[in-house]
């Protein structure tokens, strides 16, 4: 397979997004926000499909991406605005609040999505593609966008380095010290918004959460440290992301998405049987003390 | 392990009233509070509560369920208070924020966060660095004195979740002290801690008051209120007694605290748990 310019932009913009979710996702994980990467990334399908017909309305070509990203984000950050609304209430647990924002924001979206598909303009968009991801379909100019935001993402993650680390050790402390921790939590649920919203079109929204929870998992089998984790997690969301666009461009009939779960899955697998800082390691670890 | 301090790793039982040198009179309550209440939805968890600290090592006693952690959260701003006024070392609590030491239930934390006990300890210089780059030295240096105090000197590089129960109490405990706080407010410092433990949290006690730095700490263990502490809060929602160890400390007031549960009180407090 020879690779023209546009599979390099396309396979390089998938690495840097699965860097960016690697090292978001490194302290949504800490924090517990994984399912909340969840929420995001399935309360987005409203909005890609209302972007999708608000484009049509107004003209714009059919395959702009602007629109749909737009929608995406604004119904994903409504989305977890609800969370926080029904989990405030005190009668839901944050973890039924999720599940049903999930559910009835992914409803909504597959409702909109039937009719938006009778619209001739706004069928064009190829919405099916957002779901389970199509990285082949990307274009340079949409990949180089994501990149770039990616590296925003990783910036920002440095940035903030330790305030988002004291926040998802010991909130209150950080309160405590006069860290404002709300406002940190926010710019992480910003960055996990943003990276969702950058992969949609290349991992889809369904699977999204994968590229953002399995590298930090795997990270942290590996080493008992922050920094060494940020990095491992960056580097195996990069892996997992160009191993499943790569895939995605060999056989096209599979998805995207489908095939970066798959990469970081095996990542994570073999983390767990190999990885210094795994259930398995410490097993080995207590038996050779008893043996000695 | 070392002793964290040789002159007083004498055992905790052998703890004696603390030297006067904690007490300079002239200086504003590290505590004051006035009117406050508290509750958990319709459950009230603390009914207008009016208490001044003096300077000095003050013991919070209670029953479970008396509202101590409460207080604490509340004096922190981590729990809010439906009336009533907090003032810190002559100041508003709100303005106090970031100058206040820290040291909460060990339960409180993931362990298996990916740290160090020095990483852990140094977060708390963090409002002394910028929000990104490597921790400078001597930030380091700051945590890895404090942890040497509290006689962790030689597990600075362990991750956290290797630590024993005591030991990781120690780490918190040395976070708390990196604060170079005037004030530190302790939740239930020497709960399920060893002996070594015990000692260097006494230890760590004395050198604060002998600096004439302030220690509230919820308390649990009756028996050791006097060596370890001047002053007293009896708690049980609202405040039963307050005031120096003394004369607040008596077993009328310790029995109306605790709701009469009290069979015997000489030299030491014995507290009748239920069915025991």
């Amino acid at each position: 397979m020879s690779l023209g310019h546009n599979t390099l932009v396309v396979l390089l913009g998938c690495g840097l997004l699965g860097l960016a979710a690697g090292t978001v996702g490194c302290f949504a994980l800490l924090r517990g926000r994984a399912l909340v990467a969840d929420a995001v990334g399935h309360a987005a399908l409203p909005g890609v499909a209302l972007g999708a017909l608000a484009a049509a309305l107004l003209g714009a070509e059919a395959r702009s991406l602007p629109p749909l990203l737009a929608g995406a984000a604004a119904s994903g950050v409504l989305g977890v605005l609800a969370v926080q609304a029904l989990s405030r209430t005190r009668r839901i647990r944050e973890d039924a609040a999720i599940a049903v924002v999930l559910s009835a924001f992914y409803a909504a979206g597959v409702a909109l999505l039937s009719y938006v598909q009778t619209v001739p303009e706004a069928a064009q968009a190829g919405l099916a593609r957002f779901i389970l991801g199509q990285a082949a379909a990307l274009r340079a100019a949409d990949a180089q966008l994501a990149g770039l935001v990616a590296l925003g993402c990783v910036a920002a993650c440095l940035a903030l380095y330790h305030p988002l680390r004291a926040a998802c050790f010991d909130a209150e402390f950080a309160r405590v010290q006069g860290l404002r921790t709300g406002l940190v939590d926010l710019a992480l649920l910003g960055l996990m918004v943003v990276v969702c919203v950058a992969g949609l079109q290349a991992v889809g929204l369904v699977l999204v959460v994968a590229l953002l929870v399995l590298p930090p998992a795997a990270a942290r089998l590996w080493t008992a440290r922050l920094g060494p984790m940020l990095l491992l997690s960056g580097a195996c969301g990069a892996a997992s992301a160009l191993a499943g666009a790569a895939a995605s461009a060999i056989w096209p009939g599979l998805p995207t998405g489908a095939a970066v779960v798959l990469a970081g899955g095996a990542l994570l697998g073999l983390s767990m049987l190999a990885g210094p800082e795994s259930p398995a390691a410490a097993r080995r670890r207590r038996r050779r003390e008893v043996a000695a | 392990m070392n002793p964290p301090d040789g002159g007083h790793a004498g055992g905790a039982g052998l703890a004696l009233a603390l030297p006067g040198a904690s007490r300079r009179p002239g200086g504003p309550p590290p505590v004051e509070i006035r009117g406050l209440w508290v509750s958990y939805g319709d459950r009230p968890a603390l009914e207008d509560i009016t208490w001044t600290a003096a300077p000095g090592l003050t013991a919070i006693v209670g029953p479970n369920g008396a509202g101590k952690s409460t207080l604490l959260r509340a004096i922190l701003g981590l729990t809010p208070a439906q009336r009533g006024e907090v003032r810190l070392l002559g100041a508003p609590a709100a303005a106090m924020r970031g100058r206040v030491g820290w040291l909460p239930q060990r339960a409180a934390v993931d362990w298996d966060f990916p740290a160090s006990a020095l990483d852990v300890v140094a977060m708390a210089r963090a409002p002394r660095i910028r929000w990104f780059g490597p921790m400078p030295r001597r930030e380091r240096e700051a945590a890895r004195a404090a942890l040497a105090e509290v006689g962790m000197a030689d597990h600075a590089d362990r991750q956290i979740g290797r630590l024993s129960g005591g030991q990781q109490q120690r780490v918190f405990l040395a976070r708390a002290l990196a604060q170079e706080a005037a004030l530190l407010l302790m939740d239930e410092p020497f709960a399920a801690v060893d002996a070594a433990t015990e000692a260097a949290i006494v230890a760590v006690l004395r050198r604060l008051a002998a600096e004439g730095r302030s220690v509230v700490a919820v308390h649990h263990d009756l028996a050791t209120v006097p060596a370890y502490f001047d002053q007293v809060l009896l708690l049980n929602r609202r405040v039963v007694a307050a005031g120096p160890v003394a004369e607040a400390f008596t077993p009328q007031a310790v029995a109306a605290a605790y709701g009469g549960r009290l069979l015997r009180f000489g030299e030491t407090a014995v507290l009748a748990e239920p069915g025991g």
